[in-house]
């Protein structure tokens, strides 16, 4: 019981934050009901991010009404590799990555093989709103497969690391690289199993990662240290979370960025209740960080100040990343 | 500013809550306790018929006192009609509701107010009996003589010839004596007139009495029987099973002999419900006497001013926000996860009824049979809504072949799983199968568990004797749980759950 109050006052110190006080203090206040649909939306978020000249993963096709799904195989016939995913899909459920084909079947990126009935009822699925939230009908999507940056080759398990930035009223205060395992199915959602490793704000690199509720220091799949890698193009990726804040209206977001090998930075989706386990990744408390954010707010005019603001005074206190 | 509005409001809020419950408490004398030995009881009668348009008349046996109860007060409810009380002899005290022209659907009431006698009221103010001899054809005639023959045998006086003749009724062998004259499948109004035939037929006077048992809450009370023979210059108890025998206190008898409780003429389909419950209101008689008409008008105006079922209802639906209040703490300040947000609440209500361990079997065997056929249904590759359906039609199904199944093997609580929200535990099944396929096995079950226990804490505090008495006689404690639930709504300090989940940040 003593223990229990030794804990809460140190993660108080070190500025934990809360589910109940991110709720409370950041997304109620900062974040207006009528914008979730921008974000909740991944079809109208690309539509915004198209529209602010952010580049995102290329849109084949939607399907809305179940009729179209006997034109599904017609719609993918032209492409060997995409993506399925539900547009307002939460926490990385109902996507499928489409990365072959095996004669008639698709084959997923977990290694499975799925015929066009298959395809279908995923889609029928999506359609009913099986992964949306709440339940309501749903689009799906059909979009281009990224094929991500040999950067992070080494510390992945399958599937598409990506790149989340929690961004506070247009500062980035916190980023993460999220990193599939064989146990998260090459899902980069740190609660099936992914892990996210912290990032330097200031120069980009990874620092140590958190793996469910540890913090490892290599892959758990491949083995190789998850610390000291620098993420490419780190300019034009804090950048494009300063920017964000204005694309949305959304005062507290996560975005959500992929490296493709060819296109760049794409920016896959936004989040208007990014998670609290990114404070692990980095073993720091998002809580300082929004208080330091709020502080000096007035005197950051331009998204240059920002993102100078946020790579000067984010930068990883500990000992310096192996 | 919104922290301060908030705080005003909850504030004003639990002082009107507190300030009613300590005026009605120390004020008007509400008792704070569920008081245990004021057993005052109400007993409530509801008639329903359909009226063929032309004069009508209702006529209801009313109970009367016994040797141990007394009927302090009661009242006819009958809008336009009249009502007249007559004595039957050898039967009761018989009411009779008339009404010059009726049409559709009628409904009339009989209240009553019972208390214990505090003297036992000994002498017997029924005539002395005259024996009826029972009309029994030839072959019945032969039957109760071998009947009635073998129990004189045995029997030393009019007292255990009775009960011997009630012991080989009740364990007839069918093809026998007894199991001829009771007929295929007697009910135990008909055991108990049969014995009370027999035993006049053995030249000792007897009767059959119909009652109820009273009870703290009971909606749909059904009529018991049992006999009294008249030995040693009075009419002596005979009861026809053990639960009966136990609690001569409960036991309201209501009119005797095998006529119907009701009949009406002018119109048809005459239903009764009766109802009956323990009366806190009345605890507290004495001191509402001396209250001034305006707080009597406030009295009239609770809850207590209900008829009896609604009373029932009502004692459940106001300890729902107890448990939704323990289940936001649960969720908000543990961090409990959950299936649904009100999942558990309604699970523990389901849990009133059915008891803890049996709900918790019941629950658990539902939901796994349930968790199978829907992912028998997931390789059929069904739509959403109609997979949902066939779903709910299932569990329907397993619901009821349980219910049939406990009731074979004699578990009386078997049926009552009836009562388990069916939707919810669709729901339940079909967001634990998805959360089952995308996060694996582990996250389903711990989630489930969170379900099932949070249901279980919120079943032990909403089952608290104490809480249905407090937030049923002082409802506007209501507004202080809304208080303490608004202020929750502002908690923002870590999750206890948190505090495991992120130790490592705790250096």
């Amino acid at each position: 019981m003593m223990n229990w109050f030794r804990t809460r006052a140190l993660l108080e110190r070190n500025g934990v934050l809360g589910i109940n006080r991110r709720n409370a203090e950041y997304i109620l206040p900062h974040n207006p009901r009528n914008c979730y649909p921008l974000v909740d939306d991944k079809a109208l978020t690309k539509q915004l991010a198209a529209k602010a000249g952010v580049a995102v993963p290329e849109l084949y096709g939607v399907i809305e009404i179940q009729q179209q799904v006997r034109g599904l195989p017609q719609m993918l016939m032209n492409y060997r590799d995409f993506v399925v995913k539900p547009a307002r899909g939460s926490q990385g459920d109902g996507i499928i990555v489409v990365t072959g084909r095996s004669r008639a079947l698709y084959r997923a990126a977990d290694g499975s093989l799925l015929d066009d009935h298959e395809m279908g009822f995923h889609v029928s699925n999506i359609l009913a709103g099986v992964y949306s939230l709440g339940g309501q009908a749903d689009k799906a999507l059909i979009e281009y497969r990224v094929n991500f940056d040999p950067v992070f080759e080494a510390i992945t398990y399958r599937g598409v690391p990506d790149v989340r930035i929690i961004v506070y009223r247009g500062v980035p205060v916190m980023a993460m690289v999220r990193l599939p395992t064989r146990l998260s199915g090459g899902k980069a959602n740190l609660h099936q199993g992914a892990i996210g490793t912290g990032v330097d704000m200031a120069t980009g690199k990874t620092l140590t990662a958190v793996w469910r509720t540890e913090i490892v220091s290599e892959h758990p799949d491949t083995g190789n240290p998850v610390s000291g890698v620098q993420i490419p193009h780190w300019d034009t990726l804090i950048e494009l979370a300063a920017r964000s804040y204005e694309m949305t209206g959304l005062g507290y977001q996560g975005i959500d960025i992929v490296l493709d090998r060819d296109k760049g930075p794409l920016i896959l989706e936004l989040n208007a209740r990014p998670g609290l386990a990114i404070q692990m990744a980095n073993q720091a408390g998002l809580g300082t960080r929004l208080k330091l954010a709020e502080r000096e707010l007035p005197a950051l005019r331009t998204v240059a100040d920002r993102v100078a603001f946020a790579r000067d005074r984010f930068a990883h206190a500990g000992p310096a990343a192996a | 500013m919104k922290r301060l509005h908030l705080y005003l409001l909850a504030g004003i809020l639990a002082a009107i809550g507190l300030g009613g419950f300590s005026h009605k408490l120390f004020v008007l004398g509400f008792p704070f306790q569920p008081d245990e030995r004021t057993d005052v009881w109400r007993v409530e009668v509801q008639l329903k018929f359909e009226a063929a348009g032309g004069p009508a008349k209702v006529s209801l046996f009313v109970p009367r006192r016994t040797e141990d109860l007394v009927i302090v007060d009661q009242s006819f409810v009958s809008p336009g009609y009249g009502v007249v009380t007559e004595p039957k002899p050898g039967h009761g005290i018989r009411a009779a509701y008339s009404i010059r022209e009726a049409h559709g659907t009628q409904s009339l009431y009989y209240r009553a107010v019972i208390q214990p006698a505090r003297v036992r009221d000994e002498v017997s103010r029924d005539p002395a009996p005259a024996l009826e001899p029972p009309q029994f054809d030839d072959a019945q005639r032969v039957a109760a003589e071998g009947l009635v023959g073998a129990a004189r045998q045995r029997s030393s006086d009019a007292g255990t010839l009775a009960s011997l003749v009630v012991k080989s009724l009740k364990e007839a062998p069918p093809g026998g004596e007894a199991g001829f004259l009771l007929g295929p499948r007697p009910t135990s109004r008909r055991i108990a007139t049969v014995a009370a035939q027999l035993i006049q037929f053995a030249g000792v006077p007897a009767r059959m009495v119909n009652g109820i048992v009273l009870a703290p809450e009971r909606r749909d009370a059904q009529f018991a029987h049992w006999l009294q023979f008249y030995a040693d210059g009075r009419w002596q108890p005979l009861y026809m099973n053990e639960s009966d025998r136990m609690v001569p206190h409960q036991l309201l008898a209501w009119w005797r002999g095998s006529v119907p409780i009701a009949e009406v003429s002018g119109g048809s389909a005459l239903r009764h419900t009766i109802s009956t419950s323990r009366s806190y209101e009345l605890a507290t008689r004495t001191a509402l006497n001396q209250q001034r008409a305006l707080e009597k008008k406030l009295i009239e105006f609770s809850l207590f001013g209900l008829p009896l079922q609604s009373q029932a209802l009502f004692r459940t639906l106001m300890v729902i926000p107890v448990g939704i209040l323990l289940l936001v703490i649960l969720r908000n300040v543990v961090g409990f996860k959950t299936f649904g947000t009100f999942m558990p609440v309604l699970i523990a209500l389901a849990f009133r009824q059915t008891g803890l361990v049996w709900g918790i079997a019941f629950f658990s065997i539902v939901v796994g049979l349930g968790l199978g056929v829907r992912f028998y249904l997931e390789r059929l590759k069904l739509l959403l809504v109609p997979r949902l359906a066939s779903v709910v039609i299932v569990v329907i199904l397993i619901i009821a072949a349980l219910t049939v199944l406990s009731f074979k093997l004699g578990l009386e609580r078997g049926l009552s799983i009836g009562l388990f929200p069916i939707v919810i535990m669709t729901m339940t099944i079909e967001r634990m199968t998805l959360v089952w396929e995308e996060r694996g096995a582990g996250e389903a079950l711990q989630q489930a568990l969170g379900s099932v226990a949070v249901g279980v804490m919120c079943y032990l505090v909403m089952n608290l004797r104490i809480v249905e008495h407090l937030f049923f006689v002082f409802p506007e404690l209501l507004l202080t749980v809304l208080a303490v639930t608004l202020l929750f709504g502002r908690y923002s300090g870590y999750r206890l759950t948190e505090l495991y989940r992120f130790r490592v940040l705790a250096r």
